[in-house]
């Protein structure tokens, strides 16, 4: 009468709704009891073809877009964009805009490490790094409206330099801010730092080994953790980081806990970058003399001066000066990884192809590597701890 | 006779009388529960928003002091979804089953002096019948509402029971030795003459892992793994809306009173305090419930949560031990002595 069903793994649909999966990232899990046999990540729930917006749009106008790319830390993204096509145009930003883009990029790293720390913790189940986390954020957050007028979406980098100079007060709010921000850490780090649940949460879950890394395309971060001293802003410096001084921290064994006190150190070390940049900002231009052919000119000036106007008329309808034909590839280092922009240009003012390397797509893949032989549980720490952002995963 | 003529025979009104006294006392410990997990979730809200740098309730009257009021209005009208493939008249029951086990304990706790609803001799042991029988609620409503999450987290809370309801009732065996009752008021009594009139110092251990398992048998953090939002969204009780969730939140809190209030009885004296608090004879025992109450809240924004497989070690490997070695302690001391 009964019939003998057979036994079958409990098929488990993590997200693209559910509170720890950072956005809509969607794990089916095969389930033996409590133990991951199978994990299978789904992405593509935010794609909005970025890439191919930007194919038909200006170098100039597509810049907003690299915004919504990682939209936790905007302008790491803006500035690994205009580096990439100034490297296409073949121009070279000030060194004032230089180092007002390596401060606005580390700012960018300490914001997005403090929301990867909150969240992290509050999937461990830690609640009040969270809003310690928020706290500090939020500071970052004034700060970039005091600098730019905008919090979120900042779109403050230009080709061939910055839109606006910074004033005396945002540097000395800045200097506050990284006077301070090492104390915050600490405060972090007391809650979490030796605690024997989160220890015991962290140290040997999700390990993955030197080779396994860079076959697996890993980078930031989380390659860093499992030892590989690999950094962009050291093996290929734009900006002003052959200038200012920083170390690369390197973690050991690879597992969730050597992640996190990679990233605890990466934020002391982008804020000694930050301390850095306010005391060596060079005077000077914050715009390339050949600017007017990328960017557009301040509005005054188009309505005063002719020559700003042909620039405004022409930056719209054709697009900055016709970019050089051929191909190029550069990478930035982004709180998440290796942010590379790759550019197929066919000699006019929009890219041929825009192909956008994001490290969140390459980190979302080694997930199933992490999970499966671990717990429910130990999937939510290894979401926390490769660090993806789905807007960026997704493009 | 007529009914009024038995009524007033002088047996049938004392029993009537007794019975009112005890329904009378039914209605206010369970009207002062109600409201004291009215104002524990404020507390809760208040406690753990102070300590994380922001205000907590602040809309619902002055420092909202009424957003209680104004949750409990909510939850009764909210709509009350029963998902199409639950197990409905299971799914009726599991949070009456949970809120009645959690309710009943009450009755066998003496507040004050004399002021107890059911003064049996088998006190002790009823609490922990019920609050085992408050984790049938769980189980039956995560199996209940068919859904995944729900039913891990089912599974997961049978399995805390299991580990936690031996250790904490192992760790009472040392209190019940040292006071040669399970009679809850007895308990309290044999506690004077001891320093500072607490069984917590001499029963150190035992009060040790009562708390521990306290805490996980509360499902509260660290060890609520059965409503690990992160992980389960919300467990159990993910289906629950309404009214019926209502009932799993008054069960939860009720719990965490509940053990709080056995903590005090039997490990800190009950009612007794340095010094006699005049016209409030339940003063000392509040104060110190609401210092365990907070000591949960404390915890809670501290500690990030345990993973399944090692709460489960830690009850078997550390708590049980650790009783049973309270147990051979007290013995032998009880021996030597």
């Amino acid at each position: 009468m009964a019939e003998v069903n057979e036994v079958k793994e409990l098929v488990v649909n993590m997200g693209p709704q559910h509170p720890a999966t950072h956005g809509v990232l969607r794990l089916v899990l095969q389930l033996d009891g409590e133990t991951v046999v199978k994990c299978t990540p789904h992405v593509g729930y935010l794609h909005r073809g970025i890439e191919k917006l930007g194919e038909n749009m200006t170098y100039l106008s597509a810049l907003p877009l690299t915004d919504r790319l990682d939209y936790i830390a905007s302008m790491s993204n803006n500035v690994g964009y205009v580096v990439a096509v100034e490297k296409l145009f073949g121009i070279e930003a000030p060194e004032r805009a230089k180092f007002i883009r390596t401060m606005v990029a580390e700012m960018s790293r300490i914001s997005s490490h403090i929301i990867w720390l909150g969240t992290h913790a509050l999937d461990i189940g830690a609640m009040t790094p969270f809003l310690y986390a928020f706290r500090e954020r939020e500071w970052i957050l004034d700060l970039f409206e005091m600098l730019c007028g905008a919090r979120l979406t900042v779109s403050y980098p230009r080709i061939g330099g910055v839109r606006n100079d910074v004033t005396q007060e945002f540097l000395d709010s800045l200097y506050r801010f990284a006077e301070e921000f090492p104390k915050r850490i600490e405060e972090y780090e007391t809650l979490i730092d030796k605690n024997r649940i989160w220890l015991k949460r962290t140290k040997g879950i999700g390990i993955i080994s030197k080779e396994e890394a860079i076959n697996w395309g890993l980078t930031g971060a989380t390659l860093r953790g499992s030892g590989v001293p690999y950094d962009v802003r050291k093996y290929a410096p734009y900006d002003a980081y052959d200038k200012v001084e920083f170390d690369i921290p390197i973690g050991e064994n690879g597992d969730v806990y050597d992640r996190y006190r990679v990233r605890m150190a990466e934020m002391r070390q982008a804020n000694r970058i930050l301390k850095q940049c306010i005391e060596k900002l060079p005077e000077g231009p914050i715009m390339a003399p050949d600017a007017p052919k990328f960017t557009l000119p301040p509005k005054d000036r188009v309505l005063k001066d002719m020559e700003s106007l042909i620039h405004h008329f022409v930056l719209i309808t054709k697009g900055p000066m016709a970019a050089p034909e051929g191909e190029i590839y550069v990478a930035t280092e982004v709180p998440k990884g290796e942010l590379g922009f790759y550019f197929v240009s066919d000699g006019t003012g929009r890219p041929y192809r825009m192909r956008v390397r994001a490290p969140s797509f390459v980190h979302a893949s080694v997930l199933p590597r992490l999970c499966e032989g671990g717990l429910v549980a130990d999937v939510i720490a290894n979401i926390g701890t490769i660090d993806i952002v789905l807007g960026e995963c997704d493009r | 006779m007529s009914i009024f003529e038995t009524i007033i025979q002088p047996d049938t009104f004392d029993v009537l009388i007794k019975i009112g006294i005890i329904l009378l006392k039914i209605v206010i410990v369970v009207a002062a529960a109600m409201l004291h997990v009215m104002y524990a979730t404020y507390f809760e809200r208040k406690s753990i928003g102070h300590m994380q740098v922001r205000l907590g309730p602040m809309e619902v009257g002055p420092h909202g002091v009424l957003q209680p009021i104004a949750d409990g209005v909510k939850l009764f009208f909210k709509e009350d979804i029963i998902p199409a493939d639950a197990d409905k008249p299971v799914f009726y029951i599991a949070p009456v089953i949970s809120l009645v086990a959690a309710l009943s304990s009450l009755s066998v706790i003496p507040f004050f002096k004399g002021f107890v609803i059911a003064n049996i001799n088998i006190g002790l042991l009823f609490i922990l019948a019920m609050s085992s029988l408050g984790a049938y609620g769980i189980i039956i409503s995560g199996w209940a509402s068919n859904s995944k999450y729900s039913f891990l987290g089912g599974l997961r809370s049978s399995a805390q029971v299991i580990s936690y309801e031996i250790a904490m009732g192992l760790s009472l065996v040392g209190v019940m030795m040292m006071a040669g009752s399970l009679n809850i008021s007895d308990i309290v009594n044999a506690q004077a003459a001891y320093p500072l009139r607490v069984y917590a110092i001499p029963q150190m251990l035992g009060f040790f892992v009562f708390m521990v398992a306290g805490i996980a048998e509360t499902n509260r953090a660290p060890f609520d793994l059965p409503e690990a939002e992160s992980e389960l969204v919300a467990g159990y009780f993910v289906e629950y809306s309404g009214i019926r969730f209502a009932m799993f939140y008054l069960s939860e809190y009720i719990g965490m009173i509940v053990i709080s209030l056995i903590a005090v009885v039997c490990f800190l004296g009950g009612w007794s305090g340095p010094f006699d608090i005049p016209y409030v004879p339940f003063a000392w025992l509040l104060l110190k419930v609401y210092f365990f109450i907070f000591f949960y809240y404390w915890i809670r924004a501290t500690l990030p949560r345990y993973r399944y497989d090692q709460l489960m070690s830690l009850g078997w490997k550390l708590l049980i031990p650790l009783a049973l070695l309270n147990i051979v302690i007290t013995g032998i001391a009880k021996l030597m002595l």
